[in-house]
């Protein structure tokens, strides 16, 4: 499954593009940086309602395959133009964590 | 040491929002290198939250690494006010982050741990009043 994927099977908005083919092989939910960075693993799709810029060293560190903010939390337009900048998929939903988890469950 | 490649960085203390660049930069580096993704992520996430360690508690300092054909070798070294327990400070969920810092999401007290599960071997030096440098090594080769 590829970010791409994710568009129509969760119905969720593109903030920012980045990689849209990048591989997806799990799923991570967390808000705390460093447990993130210690725990997501490589490809994973990372589930957060943080939004501000040093989520987009995480998400590239980590290698995880996109940013997906829940509950309609969105992002800065100079936020986002540093995540094109970087190549990283940011995605957005009104559904709660849980929910979105849910969902991809189903799909993985 | 037959080194292939030496980078250095000076950390700014003072801005939050580029932290994490010269994580960024080593690993853009070591990409080009074509070095194993594997240890690329190491690296990355070791160096990172030494480099938030140093902007968040120490403001500032300096990093340099070394790539040698069998590991990568980074030291960070700050004039932060150093670290009175050692012990202390590496135990999962302790923190003295402030408040603003902890609304961003730091402050977990998961970044020294971080350090030393990614990576082979670390060594914290540090001196109250004077500053901390902290050693890490990624071997290339074997998994940490
Ligand atoms: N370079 C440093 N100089 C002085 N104190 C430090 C330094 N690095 C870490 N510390 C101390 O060690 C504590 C633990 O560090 P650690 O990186 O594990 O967690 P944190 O930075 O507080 O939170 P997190 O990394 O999870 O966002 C810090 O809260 C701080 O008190
Ligand atoms: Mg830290």
């Amino acid at each position: 499954m590829k970010n791409k994927d994710l568009l129509d099977a969760l119905s969720c908005t593109v903030l920012c593009p980045g990689n849209l083919d990048k591989e997806i092989k799990g799923c991570y939910i967390g808000d705390l940086l460093s447990w993130v960075m210690g725990r997501a693993q490589e490809g994973d799709i990372w589930i957060t309602i943080m939004n501000h810029v040093n989520v987009l060293a995480v998400a590239s560190l980590a290698d995880v395959s996109c940013v997906l903010l829940a509950e309609g939390v969105t992002m800065e337009e100079p936020v986002l133009q540093k995540a094109q900048e970087q190549n990283i998929t940011v995605l957005q939903s009104s559904k709660t964590a849980y929910q979105l988890a849910a969902c991809i469950a189903q799909l993985l | 040491m037959n080194e292939i490649l030496k980078l250095h960085y000076v950390v700014d203390g003072n801005n939050f929002s580029l932290a994490g660049q010269a994580a960024s930069d080593v690993k853009k580096m070591l990409k080009t290198l074509g070095m194993a993704p594997d240890v690329i992520r190491r690296v990355s996430i070791a160096m990172y939250e030494g480099e938030m360690n140093m902007v968040i508690h120490a403001d500032g300092g300096e990093i340099d690494v070394d790539v040698t054909p069998k590991a990568v070798v980074m030291r960070l070294a700050d004039r932060g006010p150093g670290i009175a327990d050692i012990d202390l400070v590496m135990q999962e969920g302790y923190s003295t982050a402030p408040d603003d810092i902890r609304a961003l999401g730091f402050g977990a007290g998961m970044g020294l741990p971080n350090m030393k599960k990614y990576s082979n071997d670390l060594k914290i030096e540090s001196q109250l009043g004077i500053g901390t440098t902290i050693t890490m090594r990624v071997d290339i080769n074997s998994r940490g």
